[in-house]
């Protein structure tokens, strides 16, 4: 038998080589599910990993690679900060939810009037959807210890049925024939989060998800704010020794974390998407969380995260279509990733040891 | 048109058939909780025993068999989550989540050419002489069997946690892990198994939708049932029987809509469908005065380091 | 250089390549936004791409992405099938309508075919299918049917699509019995088994006897079996195996005709924008064989409204008819136009309740 034993300190190398491991181990077993479904599997690799970055139109998919990772990034960004001090938001996808209906209502509201403002109060009202979606966790837990896990989970599936009755309801496209979905953004210049240069996939989302990776790291090496929360995560009665106030940051990396899946959700309704509908939440809220971990919680480690949650988006469609891979298989693919991302992470903090004889 | 045309016993009997596969996945996410473990992956779970189910009444005729491997599915899926939290260490939430995907992609695999095919009946249990009482007997006894099973786990897992030294062992590695190791007790081992029969449990869940509750095979079809679940557990505070209740109301709150839908009377589906979810905040605020409900080592990660 | 240049040159490069090729291939691709196994809705589009197969054999190539959520999910499949070299796209969900119109704009040699939406292009079309058509035949068989003159009927959303549809099974099942009353039920999914198979035994406890569905699953189909005496109808899908109880017809989407014909147009090169609005005599909605379960004399009568709809003689909104209110919508021996029923809103004189809005 096998034992962990811990180390001293997390082992830089295997921090950087961990990642690697778990792909290279999805890519066998994934490889042996292609196989096992009749496909070749080192195409299916290929065409999942490499198509993406170096196939003959990758010029359009590598774009394509930050209009689906921006959002992961951002959501996530705000989360690690709260997972480090361990605060768990686990309902960003309701903030995400919240901070699009805020963000489009304002620019509705608006419609059709043409202004240079239009677009910064919407930027203003998706954050501040986000973040009061995201106080409500926060508060209830500084007033009354309530569990802010289960209390952020539950804000979601409201926020699921608001986001239904806003789509049939309120936000309706009056010109729409009466279907369910508001007007789309994208036709209405002052709203529209386009591409700053044109076809990039460069909005002004990703552009917010990479300063919010700069400041998260600058926050959590230099700022005393950074060493209080990660303080609070390692070492709670320490941290509270001091001098942090528990309470305000519950409210700070709660607040944020919000704030910023708003702004992901206001990005994505104003550019990418361009309309509230009854499905517009793809699960990015969700997902972010995965890519907070695989990212190790570290601000460039969730850049890379991200990246590679969207390479295997993209890859597994193009999968699917090139080789006639059932979506289902994409799907256990990339859950497969997560499983080895996730396990190999213990050789960061453990070594592993045969077990010495157990005495009595 | 109006409330009159509800027939209250058929709503409560048909409640009880929505409250079920609830039932059955929250009460092994109880149990998985009161251990100190959080697990996310109950809408994965649910949806392999969901097709495990299936298919294996589909292939042998026999819908105990189809539950038992439903069972068997469920568990083998929450290994994969155990092996990952308890022995990698890894985070639970994110390997929950992982589950979940991993488990609806792991169906959709299992299932194909099962769409369209009719599982073997279930047949009704109407038990003999209780289901004569007035009112009451077409309500509660004469249910399929199932119903009765997920009564009977609720009623054991109460008096398991309640009275017996399993229990108490359970309840002390779900408080405070390190002193449970302290005590000399196997926290990995216990937990893991905790994780199995929650795992079971969900499976067995998943199944009552295919095989009952619907009866047929698609693709998601459990389609959030899982996550209610996980809400249901919390909205209980964690008593097996406030999980009956919470399960009777969840899945009471979505008939009740389209009885009063299908009697005329307009509603704000929306917001009616919100209310479980908000309920289940204010319980958490109320039920935070006292400080008995969540397993206090919920969520952390274990590991026998000196 | 601009991406979008970037991009329409590409296609153009790749047009000409695949032109070359042409004789031998053409690349039809098609966006679905459930699973293939949904038993419905994208099924039927997927029969559609399977029937091109075997129309066409070795002279197509089909493509699929299922499960592809509405919005910029959407828009990078089609890009993607465009660049890979697709000549036709059909993308088969409302929700495509924007991004199908975007993705069309870079590629001006690639067709796009986009179901149930509004907008066209020059290399737009849009398809649909006349389902109220099939619900007339519908209305008429349930109108007879019905014991307990309550007939059930389950919505997905309060779109005009599923309005269309109440209204024309109520008018036609009041025709020949005017006792009948409808109760609707709004599950507010387009795809939820459990959901539906509660809806439909809501239905069936408060009386309902005959169930109608504008929802995707074959869950209410069971849930009917094990009532008993309900009838049922298949909905998107023949749901023969439920067959000839509960189930007694079906309204079936027939999209392989249209796909094979518009095909076979690019390939011809004679593909122009159109919009189609086909029902039972262009056999897009098709009518599921109609079981032993229903007297023959209904059966009959169903199938001569069949063939009046089909030929033409008859419409399914003819005059009079009121709306809910009261008011004069059609007058004696009118009919509607598509403008209002594109976007019907209103319920027809004598359905009971409110659309929610």
């Amino acid at each position: 038998m096998l034992r962990l034993e811990k180390r001293p300190q997390p082992s830089q190398a295997w921090t950087y080589a961990t990642p690697l491991l778990a792909v290279i181990l999805t890519m066998l077993a994934g490889g042996a599910l292609f196989a096992f479904l009749g496909k070749d599997p080192l195409e299916a690799i290929r065409t999942i990993f490499w198509d993406p970055l170096f196939s003959e139109f990758a010029f359009y998919y590598r774009p394509q690679l930050l209009v689906k990772g921006a959002p992961l990034v951002l959501i996530a960004i705000g989360l690690s900060l709260g997972f480090r001090a361990g605060i768990w938001n686990i309902g960003a996808e309701g903030q995400y939810i919240m901070g699009a209906i805020c963000g489009a209502g304002v620019a509705l509201a608006f419609y059709p009037l043409e202004a240079w403002w239009i677009f910064p109060l919407m930027v203003v009202a998706g954050a501040f959807g986000g973040l009061i979606w995201a106080m409500i966790p926060a508060v209830l837990k500084v007033r009354f210890g309530t569990n802010e896990i289960l209390v952020s989970l539950m804000l979601v599936y409201v926020a699921e049925q608001f986001l239904a009755s806003m789509s049939l309801g309120l936000l309706k496209n009056p010109q729409g024939y009466g279907f369910p979905g508001s007007r789309n953004l994208q036709q209405y210049d002052s709203a529209h989060n386009a591409d700053l240069i044109d076809g990039s996939g460069m909005h002004w989302g990703v552009v917010a998800a990479l300063i919010a990776v700069i400041f998260a790291y600058i926050l959590l090496k230099r700022h005393l704010l950074g060493f209080h929360i990660r303080l609070t995560g390692e070492a709670p009665r320490a941290a509270r020794f001091a001098g942090v106030n528990p309470s305000r940051l519950i409210l700070f990396c709660l607040g944020t974390s919000g704030a910023l899946a708003g702004l992901a959700g206001l990005f994505e309704v104003a550019g990418p998407s361009g309309q509230i509908t009854i499905d517009f939440n793809v699960g990015y809220g969700f997902t972010a969380i995965i890519v907070a971990f695989l990212g190790r919680l570290h601000p460039v480690g969730i850049l890379m995260a991200g990246a590679l949650m969207a390479l295997t988006y993209i890859g597994g469609d193009i999968a699917q279509s090139k080789m006639g891979l059932p979506s289902a298989a994409i799907q256990l693919f990339q859950g497969m990733l997560l499983f080895f991302l996730l396990a190999v992470d213990v050789l960061t903090n453990f070594r592993i040891k045969p077990a010495k004889k157990e005495v009595a | 048109m109006e409330i009159s045309s509800i027939n209250p016993i058929l709503l409560l009997a048909s409640l009880i058939v929505a409250a079920t596969p609830l039932l059955l996945a929250a009460i092994g996410e109880l149990v998985v909780e009161k251990s100190g473990v959080l697990n996310l992956g109950v809408e994965g779970m649910m949806i392999t025993g969901a097709i495990c189910g299936f298919a294996i009444s589909v292939n042998t005729g026999s819908p105990v068999l189809g539950l038992l491997a439903a069972a068997v599915g469920g568990a083998t899926l929450s290994l994969l989550f155990a092996v990952l939290t308890q022995f990698a260490l890894a985070n639970q939430v994110a390997s929950g989540l992982a589950l979940t995907l991993f488990g609806l992609g792991l169906s959709a695999l299992l299932g194909q050419g099962y769409q369209g095919v009719k599982p073997p009946a279930f047949p009704h249990v109407d038990l003999p002489i209780l289901s004569k009482i007035p009112v009451l007997g077409p309500i509660l006894f004469t249910q399929d069997f199932v119903v009765y099973l997920a009564f009977f786990l609720t009623l054991g897992t109460w008096a398991v946690l309640k009275y017996t030294r399993a229990g108490l062992i359970l309840r002390a590695v779900g408080e405070n892990h390190d002193a449970a190791h302290a005590l000399g007790y196997k926290v990995v081992r216990i937990r893991v198994m905790a994780i199995l029969f929650g795992g079971a449990c969900a499976g067995l869940g998943g199944a009552y939708i295919s095989l009952i509750r619907v009866p047929q095979w698609t693709e998601g079809m459990t389609a959030g049932i899982g996550w209610i679940a996980l809400a249901l557990v919390v909205f209980a505070s964690w008593k097996p029987w406030r999980v009956l209740l919470g399960a009777c109301l969840f899945g009471g709150v979505n008939v009740l809509q389209l009885n009063l839908q299908a009697a005329g009377v307009a509603i704000p589906v929306e917001y009616l469908a919100m209310s479980p979810y908000l309920i289940t905040i204010l319980v958490l605020v109320i039920m935070s005065a006292d400080r008995s409900g969540a397993p206090a080592s919920l969520g952390r990660s274990f590991h026998a380091s000196n | 250089m601009k991406l979008t240049k970037l991009l329409s040159t590409a296609a153009m490069a790749l047009g000409l390549a695949t032109a070359a090729m042409a004789e031998d291939k053409t690349k039809v691709g098609f966006v679905y936004v459930g699973p293939v196994g949904d038993g419905g809705w994208t099924y039927e589009h997927n029969q559609g791409r399977l029937a091109v197969e075997k129309e066409f054999g070795d002279k197509v190539e089909t493509v699929y992405v299922e499960n592809v959520p509405e919005g910029p999910d959407a828009e990078r499949v089609m890009t993607q099938m465009a660049l890979e070299g697709a000549d036709l796209i059909f993308t088969t969900s409302f929700g495509y309508m924007d991004p199908t119109l975007n993705v069309a704009k870079k590629f001006p040699n690639v067709k796009f075919e986009h179901a149930t939406g509004y907008k066209t292009a020059d290399n737009v079309s849009v398809y649909s299918a006349r389902f109220y058509e099939g619900r007339a035949v519908q209305g008429t068989i349930a109108g007879h049917m019905t014991k307990s003159n309550i007939i059930g009927y389950i919505g997905s959303y309060p779109i005009p699509e599923v309005i269309r549809g109440i209204n024309s099974a109520y008018i036609h099942a009041k025709k020949v019995n005017p006792d009948v009353q409808f109760k609707i039920v709004w599950a507010y999914t387009w795809f939820d088994p459990a959901k539906e198979a509660d809806a439909a035994k809501v239905l069936i406890e408060q009386g309902a006897d005959v169930i109608l569905q504008h929802t995707d699953s074959t869950a209410p189909q069971a849930a009917a079996q094990a009532a008993g005496n309900v009838y049922t109808f298949g909905q998107a899908s023949d749901m023969g195996e439920y067959a000839p109880m509960p189930r007694i017809s079906s309204i079936i989407d027939n999209w392989g005709p249209y796909y094979v014909e518009r095909t076979k147009a690019v390939m011809d090169g004679t593909w122009s924008t159109v919009s189609t609005w086909d029902g039972i005599g262009k056999g897009m909605v098709g009518i599921g064989e109609i079981s032993d379960a229903v007297p023959a004399d209904v059966k009959a009568e169903a199938l001569a409204l069949k063939d009046a709809i089909a030929s033409g003689s008859y419409h399914p909104f003819t005059g009079p008819l009121n709306k809910q209110d009261g008011s004069v919508w059609l007058k004696e021996g009118e009919t509607a136009d598509d403008g209002t029923l594109a976007g019907m809103n209103f319920y027809v004189e004598g359905i009971e309740g409110t659309i929610p809005q």
